[in-house]
């Protein structure tokens, strides 16, 4: 039942299936990327730093000589790995702290409320750059930093869609049964604000993925010479002025084109699970 | 009336805001790396120095105690000083702060100049080649990493075509800075009547205003589509058109002024992007805003500052968003019968 639906929501937009696609293309190199990659990413070679794109180097070198190509392929593994954790981490606090918020209501519901609105307060990337700069320069704080500031919005949409249902027959059925809050919440009402939650989650992707790599860019969690698509833009951004185009454009494009398949992929995702929003 | 006492309540209820961001900046500030006192001591200093200067800072009272002396050293607008430059922050940060706003506000109004009627036209006009163009356009807008929008730009514009100055900050060493007033260059050097350099400082300004133009563009455009969509199926433009209004009387005075409302509300989460992005297009440009300033900060390890700047933006965004809340209330004459 389920497949023939999706097959046919796929059917009616292909670009999903082209987003699915790419998206197992990114997972495989996140996989397979060390052995797929033609070079040792951080094997340099002097002699040949700053080389166009040629049929030894596809994607050129870079000012030490190391191949742009099998940097950027096993640079997927960190940055799929930074944005699905952080994503990860968001949904689980942001979908706990907000079902509480949405059950229990009173002083639960005030204290989130506050803690949501007050990150919101900030301008998000900047908030990001301040917990970065206090806890430390560490990839680890990178992934902390994205969480916190993706929290908000998992946390707001759990909150709404546990309210709307508090009073609901089925909820109040399960409380007659004798079941309590915790297995409520967990068993009965989680599972149904799931499917806009998902959705959330695969739009926001998207943007973890350019707030980390943006986080990167300016020097922060990623330490050279590890093989990232934010920092391997920074180190080419140097060289653009003078022409070496393909050291910035090659990551840059790997990161847009994952952003635009995890975009594609939630717009699909959507379409899939809640035909009312479909555009 | 109604409209003052409009702004005085959303006043009221910008203080809460400010009093988070406030404590969260003070958290921010405690977890930092290290122990500050030694680091004040110096290498050399002796635990009892240490613990004197322990004693100086006030980092031997209790967290209570320490939140508010923090708050009087804002009430008095002490931020603490940047260890790279000697000055007092706030120093610092006023003196940068005009042109981080100059290249914010060209973003953004550059970026409503092209969205909403680009969202207007696809609105009026759905599946036309107007259409499917916005939908591009906007696609590639939300996935393009703004810093490398803003390389590919300056490789364009600046290596190709030379048509654009170097990426190297708001004028060339031969130009004068016209003396400040509004401290917008452009501004500044038409009022000194100087064109050359207004023309200069333009052409620094224009590659990472459409940069951020571009990046802002995309959620104002879809949005405006989608509301003028919503609005254009309404009863009241049905009866708009149906007693002859002309077209573009229902397009601009009944449709676009509702239409705009959700817009407006949208502008807000625009506005936290455009300052966040704000950062990352100024190191791409080497852009002498208050970005710049706390990532060499950052790269110093120097905090001061960057909590000053956290700081800093937080309170900027706070008062852009309650002026926003203003004009939604101008825009919309229920919140004002409300209020």
């Amino acid at each position: 039942m389920f497949f023939r639906h999706a097959r046919y929501v796929i059917g009616d937009n292909p670009v999903t299936a082209l987003a699915a696609g790419l998206f197992a293309v990114l997972v495989a190199l996140a996989v397979l990327g060390p052995f797929l990659a033609p070079h040792d990413p951080l094997l340099s070679d002097t002699a040949r730093k700053l080389e166009p794109p040629s049929a030894r180097h596809w994607f050129g070198t870079d000012q030490v000589g190391r191949d742009v190509l099998s940097r950027v392929i096993v640079a997927t593994r960190l940055d799929l790995a930074i944005s699905l954790s952080a994503v990860a981490l968001a949904f689980a606090a942001g979908s706990l702290f907000g079902a509480c918020a949405g059950y229990f209501g009173g002083w639960t519901d005030r204290v989130v409320t506050r803690v949501t609105d007050t990150i919101m307060a900030f301008p998000l990337f900047v908030l990001a750059m301040g917990i970065v700069a206090a806890l430390g320069n560490t990839l680890a704080n990178i992934v902390y930093a994205t969480a916190i500031i993706n929290v908000p919005f998992y946390a707001r949409m759990a909150r709404a869609e546990v309210n709307v249902r508090r009073e609901a027959g089925f909820v109040d059925a399960a409380r007659l049964a004798g079941n309590g809050p915790a297995r409520i919440l967990a068993v009965h009402l989680f599972p149904n604000c799931l499917p806009p939650m998902v959705v959330q989650a695969s739009l926001n992707l998207g943007w973890a993925i350019l707030n980390a790599a943006g986080l990167s860019f300016i020097g922060l969690g990623v330490r050279p010479p590890t093989p990232e698509w934010g920092i391997m833009v920074a180190d080419g951004a140097a060289f653009i002025v003078s022409g070496e185009w393909w050291m910035s454009l090659f990551p840059g494009l790997a990161l847009m084109l994952a952003v635009f398949c995890f975009n594609l992929l939630g717009d699909g995702i959507r379409d899939l699970i809640d035909p009312r929003r479909r555009t | 009336m109604a409209l003052l006492r409009l702004i005085g309540r959303r006043l009221a209820l910008a203080v809460p805001g400010l009093l988070g961001v406030v404590v969260v900046t003070f958290l921010l500030n405690r977890a930092l790396p290290g122990d500050p006192a030694a680091f004040f001591a110096g290498p050399a200093a002796t635990r009892q120095a240490v613990e004197e200067v322990r004693a100086r800072l006030g980092l031997n009272r209790s967290l209570p105690e320490q939140f508010l002396s923090y708050v009087r050293d804002l009430a008095r607008g002490d931020l603490g000083a940047s260890l790279t430059t000697g000055q007092p922050v706030v120093q610092d940060l006023v003196a940068r702060l005009p042109a981080s706003l100059e290249l914010t506000l060209a973003g953004l109004l550059l970026a409503m100049a092209v969205a909403l009627p680009l969202g207007v036209a696809a609105a009026t006009r759905p599946d036309s080649w107007i259409d499917h163009a916005s939908r591009v356009i906007t696609t590639a807008g939300v996935s393009l990493p703004i810093f490398f929008t803003g390389l590919l730009l300056v490789y364009v514009f600046y290596f190709l075509l030379g048509w654009a100055p170097a990426p190297l900050g708001r004028l060339d060493a031969f130009s004068i800075a016209p003396s400040p007033v509004t401290g917008f260059l452009v501004l500044d050097a038409l009022i000194a009547r100087d064109v050359t350099v207004a023309w200069a400082a333009v052409k620094h300004l224009a590659l990472p205003a459409i940069t951020l133009g571009l990046f802002a563009m995309a959620p104002i455009a879809r949005m405006t589509r989608a509301s003028m969509l919503g609005v254009l199926s309404s009863d009241f433009i049905r009866t708009a058109r149906a007693s002859g209004l002309a077209p573009s009387t229902v397009l601009v005075t009944y449709a676009f002024r509702n239409a705009m409302l959700p817009v407006v509300t949208l502008l807000g989460m625009v506005l936290s992007f455009l300052l966040g992005a704000n950062v990352l297009v100024e190191k791409v440009f080497a852009w002498p805003g208050i970005g710049s300033y706390a990532l060499e900060a950052l790269i110093a390890s120097d905090y001061a500052p960057v909590q000053g700047f956290v700081l800093m933006m937080a309170t900027l965004y706070v008062f852009l968003n309650l002026a926003l809340d203003i004009i939604y209330g101008l825009a919309d004459p229920r919140v004002r019968i409300e209020a």
